[in-house]
C-alpha cells in the first residue's frame, strides 16, 4: 500500500505518496519532478542516479524510499544559491561533458569523495569514481575535474572552512 | 589506385540502397524546400532563413538541425552562423528547430557512395553527387556518418551570412547611405561616419523581408573569432546542473508515464499473455498492444515508471519461437558459411589479379587469417524513451532523442495512416546516440502507447534490459584474409572476403517494408577496400548474409569490425614479412602524404622506435573513415590482475578542424568505445533471445581501466574528415597488436577478453 513519507530534498521537506519499494530515483523523477538525477540501469551498476544522502553518495535508483534515512541532495541543490559547487565549476573549467547524461552522477559522487579528501590520488579517484560509467569516455576530463576542484576546496578551505563542504550545506 | 571495376550494377545497386529504387524526376530534386521556422514564429520574430531567427527584443535564435548526443554540434555548428552573423556565440539562442526536410544531410548520404575518400574520379564524384542529392529528393534529416561539420560547413556560414547582409540592407536604407560604409559587430550595425547603431532586434522585421543575397562573400579565414579555435562547448552549463533536459526529461502537463515489453525474438509476436498480474500492480493503468515494423510488443501504461516497470515484470506473455537459429552458434555459422557462395558477393576494390597471385605464389610466402567480430549494443546511457500526445486522434506530437526526425515523420506517418505533416517530432539532447537513436522504434512505440490514453502525454521509458536486448546490433561479421608476402616486401596481393548482415538492408527492411532492397552495401567492406595501401594485386569482396536479427549503424558501421580485421592482418603480413608493422604501413601508403605525416606523427608521439619498458609492449594501427586519416599507437602491461592498457597516442587528420578540442575529445571519445568493445563486449543469443540485459553482463570501460590518452590533430587532407567516429576503428587492432606483441598470443576472434584478462 502506498504511504506518505516525508523527505528532505535540497534543504527542503517534501511529503510524497509512493509504494514503499519505489526507489528514490523514481520519487526523485516522477513524483519531486527533479529530473537531474538519471536513470541508468536500475541496478546500481552505472552510478548515474547518485545523489548524497546526509554525506554519502548513495544509489537512488536501488534504495527504496522506505531506506531513506536523512536529507538528500541532488544535482539541483549541489550548488549554494548562485554559487556553482567547486566540482560543477571545475567540469565546467576542464569542459568534461559531451552527451552529458551520466555528469550529474559522477559530480554528486565526485563531490562526496572529496568532502572527504580533497586531494585524492589516482588510485583514489579509480576506487571511488569505477561505479560510475561514462559511455562517452570522458574520464580523463574527470580526472583533472576532480583534481581541480579538491585545489578550489581546499584554497576556500583555507580561508573559511564552512565553505568547503561539498553539499553546499551548512557545516 | 585504380579501383576496380565499377559494373552498372555495382553503380545502380548503391543508389538503390539509399533511394530503395524509386524513380525521381528532375523538378523534384530542384525544388527547393520552404522555410519550416515561418510556420511557428513568435510575435516580433522575424525569420532570415531555416537557421536563423531573430525577436524585436534583440534575442539571436540559430537553429542547429543536428542531434546534440555529445559531439559538440550545439557548439559547432552555431559557432558557423555566429561567426559569418556577427553576433557573439554566448548571446544567442541555440534550438533544435523543427523536423523538416529543410534540413536534409547532403554529406551524409554522399559518404555512403562506394568510394574511397581519395577516389577523385569523375564516377565516384558523380555517384556522390547522386547519393547526395538523394538526401535532398528525401528530405532526411539526420545526424549520422561524422558528417554534421562537413555537411554544416558551407550552408550554416552562408545562412549566417546572408542575415548579415540583409540587417546591412535594411539599415543602408533606413539611414540612406551606402551598405558598403556600414560595419556589423556583436549583433548591431553601426554607420562609423554618422556614429548611427541599430541592434539586429530593432532591424530584424525590415531585414528580413529583404532579398537574400544572390551571392556570398564568406569571412577569410584570418579574421575568424570562433571557427578554428575552441570557444567553449554552449552546452555544458546546463550538462553540469542538472538542467539540460534529455528525452527522458520530458515532462508535460497530465502526463502518464509507461514502459514497453517487447517480444526477445526478433520477428516473433506475443502467443499468448494475460494481463491480470500486471493489471494488479499498483499504479498500473493499462496494459496496450504495440505492432509495429520493427517489433511486436506491450506498452504498459502506469501513474509512474516505477510502476511501470513492475507491471511489465508482471505481465505473463508466451512468446513465438524464433524464426532463426536460436543460439550464437547457429547465428555466427550463418554468417560464416555466407563466405561459401563468394560469387553471389560484390567486389569494391578489385586491382590486378589477387586470385593468379595468390595461385602461383609459394607456400612461404602465403598468410591466412579468419577473423570473427560479434554482435554489439551501442547502451547509450540514457535508455531508450520518448514521450507523444495526440490530437483528436489525427496529429501526434513526440519528444524524441533522435537522430532522424524526418524518418520518424515518414514512419509514424505509414504506421498510423496519417500525413507526415501531421506528425510533429521535438528533439531534445540524446544521452548518447553512437547510432542506436538513427532508429525510429522507440518513437514509434510512443506514439502507439499514447493512441490509448484519450490525448494525455505519456513518457516510455525502456528498462534497461529492454534497450540491450532490443537494439539494432552491429552486426557480427566474419572476413578471411589471405596474402602474399615476400621476405623484407610489402605484399603483393591481398584477397579479403567479408561476410555480414548488411546495416542497409536491415534497417531499409524495418523502416520502409514496402520498397525493395537489394544491391551491395558498402558498410560490408568499408574500413578494408578504402584505406589507401597500394597493394598491387588486391580484391576486397563483401558477401551479404542473413539479417535474422536486426542490425544498424553502430559507431563507425563496418569500420567497427573491418578495422579490427585489417589491420590486424597488417599487422600479421608485416610479421611475415620481418618488417616493422609501422613501417611496413609507411611503405604501403606512400603514394599517400596525408596517411604518412599522421603515421609518421604517431610513431614520434609514441616513441615507437625505443623498445617498450619491462612488461609492456606497443601495437600500431591505422584506419581512414569518415574521411579523416587516423594512426593509433596502444601500449599495454603485464599486471597481477591481468593485461592494462596503460597509453594511447592517436595522430588525427580531418583536413580543416572548426574546434580543436572538440575534436580532440570526440576522436577520445571514440578510442575509449572500441577498446570498451574490444575488451569484453558481445552480444550472445540463446532459444532466440539476447543474453544480456544490463551493465553487469554488458559493460564498458571503467576509469579505473582508461589509459592515459594524447590525442594531435593534423591538417593535411585535402577535404574535410568527420570526427565523432573516427577514433573508433584503429583503436581495437592498436591493442590487438599490442597484446600480440606482449604475449605473442594473436586474437582473430572480438572480444579479446575470450582470450586474456583485462586488469
Amino acid at each position: 500500500m502506498a504511504s506518505q513519507w516525508n523527505l528532505t530534498i535540497n534543504g527542503k521537506s517534501v511529503s510524497v505518496d509512493a509504494e514503499p519499494d519505489m526507489p528514490l530515483l523514481w520519487v526523485l523523477r516522477d513524483l519531486v519532478g527533479l529530473t537531474g538525477t538519471k536513470f541508468g540501469c536500475g541496478i546500481a551498476a552505472c552510478g548515474a542516479c547518485t545523489v548524497d544522502m546526509d554525506g554519502e553518495a548513495i544509489r537512488s535508483c536501488s534504495t527504496p524510499v522506505s531506506d531513506v534515512s536523512g536529507p538528500i541532495t541532488t544535482i539541483e541543490g549541489l550548488s549554494g544559491g548562485e554559487t556553482l559547487h567547486a566540482a560543477q565549476q571545475a567540469w565546467i573549467t576542464e569542459q568534461v561533458p559531451q552527451c552529458g547524461y551520466c555528469q550529474s552522477g559522477q559530480i554528486m559522487n565526485a563531490a562526496a569523495l572529496l568532502a572527504g579528501n580533497p586531494d585524492p590520488s589516482d588510485a583514489e579517484i579509480d576506487d571511488a569514481m569505477a561505479g560510475n560509467l561514462c559511455r562517452c569516455g570522458t574520464y580523463p576530463q574527470i580526472r583533472q575535474a576532480i583534481k581541480r576542484a579538491g585545489k578550489t576546496l581546499t584554497a576556500r578551505a583555507g580561508l573559511d572552512p564552512a565553505t568547503a563542504t561539498p553539499t553546499g550545506r551548512e557545516g | 589506385m585504380n579501383i576496380g571495376k565499377i559494373t552498372r550494377r555495382t553503380f545502380l545497386g548503391a543508389t538503390v540502397a539509399v533511394a530503395g529504387g524509386m524513380a525521381v524526376g528532375y523538378y523534384f530534386y530542384r525544388k527547393p524546400y520552404a522555410n519550416p521556422l515561418l510556420d511557428d514564429l513568435a510575435a516580433g520574430e522575424a525569420a532570415f532563413n531555416p537557421y536563423v531567427k531573430i525577436a524585436a527584443d534583440n534575442t539571436v535564435t540559430i537553429i542547429v538541425p543536428r542531434a546534440e548526443m555529445g559531439q559538440g554540434v550545439t557548439t559547432t555548428l552555431a559557432a558557423m552562423v555566429a561567426e559569418e552573423l556577427d553576433v557573439d556565440l554566448d548571446a544567442v539562442q541555440i534550438e533544435h528547430g523543427p523536423a523538416s526536410k529543410a534540413y536534409y544531410n547532403h554529406a551524409m548520404l554522399a559518404e555512403s557512395a562506394p568510394f574511397p575518400v581519395f577516389d577523385e574520379s569523375m564516377m565516384a564524384n558523380a555517384t556522390r553527387a547522386i547519393q547526395g542529392g538523394m538526401s535532398k529528393v528525401f528530405g532526411i534529416q539526420g545526424t549520422g556518418g561524422s558528417s554534421s561539420t562537413r555537411d554544416a560547413y558551407e550552408k550554416m556560414r552562408h545562412a549566417g551570412c546572408a542575415a548579415r547582409v540583409m540587417l546591412v540592407s535594411a539599415a543602408a536604407k533606413r539611414w540612406n547611405v551606402p551598405e558598403s560604409s556600414l560595419k556589423t559587430a556583436h549583433g548591431a550595425v553601426t554607420d562609423p561616419a554618422s556614429g548611427k547603431s541599430a541592434t539586429y532586434g530593432e532591424l530584424a522585421a525590415a531585414a528580413a523581408t529583404q532579398d537574400p543575397p544572390s551571392e556570398i562573400e564568406l569571412r577569410s579565414k584570418s579574421e575568424w573569432r570562433y571557427l578554428g579555435k575552441s570557444p567553449g562547448r554552449t552546452d555544458v552549463a546546463a550538462k553540469v546542473t542538472g538542467t539540460a533536459e534529455f528525452g527522458i526529461d520530458v515532462v508535460l502537463p497530465d502526463m502518464l508515464h509507461a514502459t514497453v515489453k517487447m517480444s526477445p525474438r526478433f520477428g516473433a509476436k506475443a502467443k499468448t499473455y494475460d494481463k491480470t498480474a500486471a493489471l494488479a500492480v499498483p499504479g498500473v493503468r493499462q496494459v496496450v498492444p504495440i505492432e509495429a515494423t520493427t517489433g511486436s510488443g506491450f506498452g504498459i501504461i502506469a501513474d509512474n515508471t516505477w510502476a511501470a516497470f513492475k507491471g511489465a515484470e508482471a505481465l505473463e506473455v508466451t512468446w513465438e519461437d524464433a524464426p532463426y537459429p536460436g543460439d550464437t552458434e547457429g547465428l555466427m555459422a550463418q554468417v560464416a558459411s555466407s563466405l561459401d557462395n563468394v560469387d553471389d558477393g560484390f567486389s569494391l576494390r578489385d586491382d590486378g589479379d589477387a586470385d593468379a597471385a595468390l595461385a602461383s605464389a609459394p607456400a612461404d610466402e602465403l598468410v591466412e587469417a579468419e577473423y570473427r567480430a560479434p554482435y554489439l549494443a551501442h547502451t547509450t546511457m540514457e535508455p531508450m524513451n520518448a514521450t507523444a500526445r495526440w490530437t483528436s486522434g489525427t496529429t501526434v506530437e513526440i519528444w524524441s532523442p533522435n537522430q532522424a526526425p524526418t524518418m520518424i515523420q515518414m514512419t509514424a506517418a505509414s504506421m498510423f495512416d496519417i500525413e507526415s505533416d501531421d506528425v510533429t517530432v521535438n528533439t531534445t539532447f540524446l544521452g548518447g546516440g553512437f547510432g542506436r537513436r538513427a532508429e525510429v522504434d522507440f518513437s514509434l512505440y510512443a506514439a502507439a502507447v499514447a493512441r490509448h490514453t484519450d490525448g494525455r502525454p505519456v513518457k516510455v521509458t525502456w528498462s534497461r534490459e529492454e534497450d540491450t536486448r532490443h537494439d539494432a546490433y552491429r552486426p557480427a561479421a566474419v572476413g578471411r584474409f589471405r596474402a602474399r608476402v615476400g621476405k623484407g616486401e610489402t605484399p603483393q596481393a591481398l584477397l579479403a572476403e567479408i561476410a555480414c548482415p548488411s546495416p542497409m538492408q536491415s534497417i531499409m527492411a524495418r523502416t520502409f517494408p514496402d520498397l525493395p532492397t537489394a544491391g551491395p552495401d558498402r558498410t560490408v567492406v568499408e574500413g578494408v577496400f578504402d584505406q589507401p595501401y597500394a597493394i598491387p594485386d588486391c580484391k576486397v569482396t563483401g558477401v551479404i548474409a542473413p539479417a535474422p536479427i536486426p542490425v544498424g549503424f553502430w559507431r563507425s558501421v563496418g569500420n567497427s569490425f573491418n578495422g579490427y580485421f585489417n589491420e590486424t592482418f597488417v599487422d600479421e603480413m608485416a610479421h611475415k614479412a620481418g618488417l616493422d608493422p609501422l613501417a611496413m604501413r609507411l611503405k604501403l601508403m606512400a603514394p599517400y602524404p596525408t596517411a604518412v605525416k599522421v603515421m609518421e606523427q604517431v610513431a614520434a608521439m609514441s616513441d615507437w622506435g625505443k623498445p617498450a619498458a619491462d612488461g609492456r609492449a606497443k601495437g600500431v594501427a591505422f584506419s581512414l573513415n569518415f574521411g579523416s586519416w587516423v594512426g593509433q599507437v596502444v601500449e599495454v602491461s603485464q599486471s597481477e590482475d591481468g593485461i592494462r592498457i596503460e597509453n594511447v597516442w592517436c595522430a588525427a587528420d580531418c583536413g580543416e578542424v572548426m574546434d580543436p578540442a572538440i575534436f580532440k575529445a570526440q576522436v577520445q571519445s571514440g578510442i575509449v568505445y572500441g577498446l570498451s568493445s574490444a575488451m569484453g563486449q558481445e552480444i550472445t543469443f540463446a532459444n532466440g533471445e539476447v543474453q544480456e540485459g544490463n551493465f553487469d553482463s554488458y559493460d564498458a570501460m571503467r576509469i579505473n581501466q582508461c589509459p592515459r590518452i594524447e590525442v594531435a590533430v593534423l591538417e593535411n587532407a585535402s577535404n574535410m574528415g568527420g570526427a565523432g567516429e573516427i577514433g573508433t576503428p584503429p583503436s581495437l587492432p592498436a591493442l590487438g597488436n599490442a597484446i600480440f606483441a606482449l604475449t605473442g598470443k594473436r586474437i582473430r576472434t572480438l572480444p579479446l577478453s575470450n582470450d586474456v584478462t583485462f586488469a
